[in-house]
């Protein structure tokens, strides 16, 4: 079943299309990769899904309902009780040590609630770190506690732009391997992507050139095994042999 | 997690919203002395303009109307030569501390004037009250006060001697001489001058030489009891001059000086009620009836006119000062806000509403305004003192209604110059900020 639904999106500024007709569904559950170029449209695309920009022409359908033409204040509560978002530069609040970093998110959705944002901490393995300022994490950790934010409102979509762009290869592999996590529990995931590496543990690959569709498709690869499993595997594998 | 941010931004950019409360807090200090001393200006020039002598001329009525004869005549320069001179009885000065405005009146002297000899030369000699205790008791109730000429002539210097202390010295036959005629003369303090009216002589002990720069140069001052016995009019005067603080006349003081009857029940209350110099001198007419209280021009209109043009400079200042904070305030918030963009938008990101992202900043805004507000306040309780020192050589007496309109103008100023940042965080786009490009 269809998460969401872009329908004949077009995204002009001036003489540019960032986004030229584009269509793109999204399962329930589903992971896809957004990958491309860079000026591909790939960040534009990430806004329009992410209700933090609006469509020239086109639909967005999220969950059956048509939300291209809301207004801002529609479009902030939406993506606010929907939406959970990850960025590249994490953009965690400096005077705020982690667990309030993750209220933060509680705060302008509901009520805070420590026990529920420490339990979100524990989940991305952070719970020892809880009370560290974000310059006291290293990349790897301040993007768990961007991922941390991200699912403290039980979102029904994690967007997560470039998340793996400014970490480490060990921190990479943590940040996938939560990923892979949530996609198991049935999150659905849409990660934009110029990594290779990143886009293909995606279930499905969509690649963007000059804002258009050029090419989407399953990937035959895709395992939601996590690496410390596979690692477990191959070692259960040799013991066999 | 409001409190939370509040703190850590407060923790965060100390330095900047330090900036802001610095900035505030000078605003509000010049807004503070200048409002304090505006309010404070028309009883301190008053108490400046008493240095130029009395405010008021009590006269006889039949004087009064005679003088308007003469000036309508255009023979001004006659009238004190050619006519009988009326006279007040000196027990009418004792109305004076009765009327409603009493406390108002700072000092009053009678003054009678006669063509005498002095040493044989003939010289204008001056009846007056130099420091006088004057005590009465009146419907069961004790007036006294001390009054003269002494705080009337402030601005005359003592050559030689000292000034006539009427307190101190036994008997009257005392006089002090203008620097002009005690050195046609050859009179030196200490001397004893035969002086000659149309009724008695009388000697009189130099005091002191006094210089004037003006007429009195030329006069010789002795009390009032001696001249009256020189000129044979016992227990009368011919004018005083009394000093009084007035309020500076406006619109309705206008239109009661040309006659009060004109004025509606109301307006009558107010005037009458109010320290106008021409309802001081109504009342010293209806205390008086046989004298005709007439107020001093030059100085009453430059009370109002000193008034008006200090409080047109002052709220100039105070309007500078507070475009200045603002301009400040605008500049600092928005630097603030555009160093926070990432930080704003971030919070826009995950569902805040511009109110509540407005809100936050406002408020830390406003804390810090009200810190520099108080700070301000007291900074302007200071300059206010300074100003009032230097300029008046008193204190300046803080109104409570001024802390209210400093608090209400900062609050206006604080939200005026935040407008740039409130717009500028409305405008900001996570979609921008947070990703980048397109």
């Amino acid at each position: 079943m269809s998460l969401l639904e872009l329908k004949n999106i077009s995204k002009i500024y001036g003489e540019l299309h960032a986004l030229d007709n584009v269509s793109l569904s999204v399962d329930k559950g589903e992971w896809i990769a957004i990958m491309g170029p860079s000026g591909s449209g790939k960040s534009t695309m990430m806004n329009i899904i992410g209700c933090m920009d609006k469509p020239t022409t086109g639909q967005v359908i999220f969950d059956g309902r048509d939300i291209s033409r809301d207004s801002r204040r529609k479009l902030t509560e939406f993506h606010r009780d929907k939406i959970g978002l990850v960025f590249q530069q994490f953009h965690l609040i400096n005077y705020l040590n982690a667990v309030e970093n993750v209220m933060v998110a509680q705060y302008y959705h509901s009520m805070p609630d420590e026990k529920e944002a420490l339990a979100a901490l524990e989940r991305v393995g952070l719970k020892d770190r809880a009370k560290h300022l974000p310059g006291q994490l290293s990349g790897g950790e301040q993007q768990r506690v961007c991922i941390a934010r991200a699912l403290i409102n039980s979102p029904e979509l994690i967007l997560a732009d470039e998340p793996t762009g400014n970490l480490d290869e060990a921190n990479e592999n943590i940040v996938l391997d939560i990923f892979r996590q949530l996609h198991k529990e049935g999150t659905s995931l849409v990660v934009v992507t110029h990594d290779p590496e990143v886009g293909e543990v995606a279930q499905r690959i969509v690649r963007l050139e000059h804002g258009k569709i050029v090419s989407d498709k399953k990937n035959d690869s895709f395992s939601d095994t996590l690496k410390g499993e596979k690692k477990n595997e191959k070692k259960n594998e040799k013991k066999k042999n | 997690m409001f409190l939370r941010m509040l703190r850590g931004a407060f923790r965060r950019q100390w330095k900047k919203l330090l900036m802001i409360a610095l900035t505030v807090a000078l605003g509000a200090s010049i807004a503070t002395a200048m409002l304090n001393v505006m309010l404070d200006v028309g009883d301190k020039i008053n108490e400046e303009l008493k240095a130029y002598g009395s405010n008021i001329t009590v006269i006889p009525r039949s004087e009064a109307v005679m003088d308007k004869l003469y000036e309508a005549d255009g023979e001004d320069d006659k009238k004190d030569d050619s006519r009988n001179r009326e006279y007040l009885e000196e027990k009418t000065l004792e109305e004076l501390l009765t009327i409603f405005w009493a406390n108002n009146i700072t000092d009053f002297s009678p003054l009678s004037s006669f063509s005498v000899t002095v040493n044989g030369e003939s010289a204008e000699l001056m009846g007056t009250w130099f420091d006088h205790h004057l005590e009465f008791v009146k419907k069961g109730t004790t007036y006294q006060r001390d009054t003269g000429i002494i705080n009337l002539r402030s601005w005359w210097d003592i050559d030689e001697g000292e000034w006539l202390d009427e307190a101190r010295l036994s008997g009257d036959k005392y006089a002090m001489v203008g620097k002009e005629l005690a050195g046609k003369l050859g009179i030196k303090a200490g001397d004893t001058v035969k002086a000659k009216g149309s009724a008695a002589e009388e000697e009189l002990s130099v005091i002191g030489i006094y210089s004037s720069g003006d007429d009195d140069d030329e006069k010789i001052y002795t009390t009032l009891s001696a001249a009256q016995r020189l000129s044979g009019t016992e227990g009368m005067y011919m004018k005083a001059e009394v000093s009084a603080i007035t309020s500076p006349d406006d619109e309705l003081a206008v239109k009661a000086a040309k006659d009060p009857s004109l004025l509606s029940g109301d307006e009558y209350d107010l005037w009458y009620c109010t320290a106008y110099v021409s309802s001081i001198c109504f009342q010293i007419q209806e205390a008086i009836p046989e004298a005709s209280a007439q107020a001093v021009r030059q100085i009453a209109d430059s009370e109002g006119k000193i008034l008006e043009k200090t409080e047109l400079l002052m709220s100039l200042i105070t309007l500078m000062s507070l475009i200045g904070a603002a301009l400040g305030i605008s500049n600092l918030v928005t630097s603030g806000v555009m160093e926070r963009s990432a930080e704003l938008a971030l919070l826009k990101a995950v569902g805040a509403k511009n109110s509540q992202i407005t809100g936050l900043v406002l408020t830390e805004i406003m804390f810090t305004a009200a810190a520099g507000a108080v700070g301000g306040y007291f900074m302007g309780y200071a300059f206010a003192q300074i100003i009032g020192q230097t300029v008046f050589s008193s204190s300046v007496e803080m109104s409570g209604m001024v802390a209210f309109i400093v608090a209400v103008l900062i609050i206006g100023v604080t939200i005026l110059g935040s407008i740039p940042a409130i717009r500028m965080i409305l405008r900001l786009r996570p979609s921008e900020v947070l990703h980048g490009g397109h």
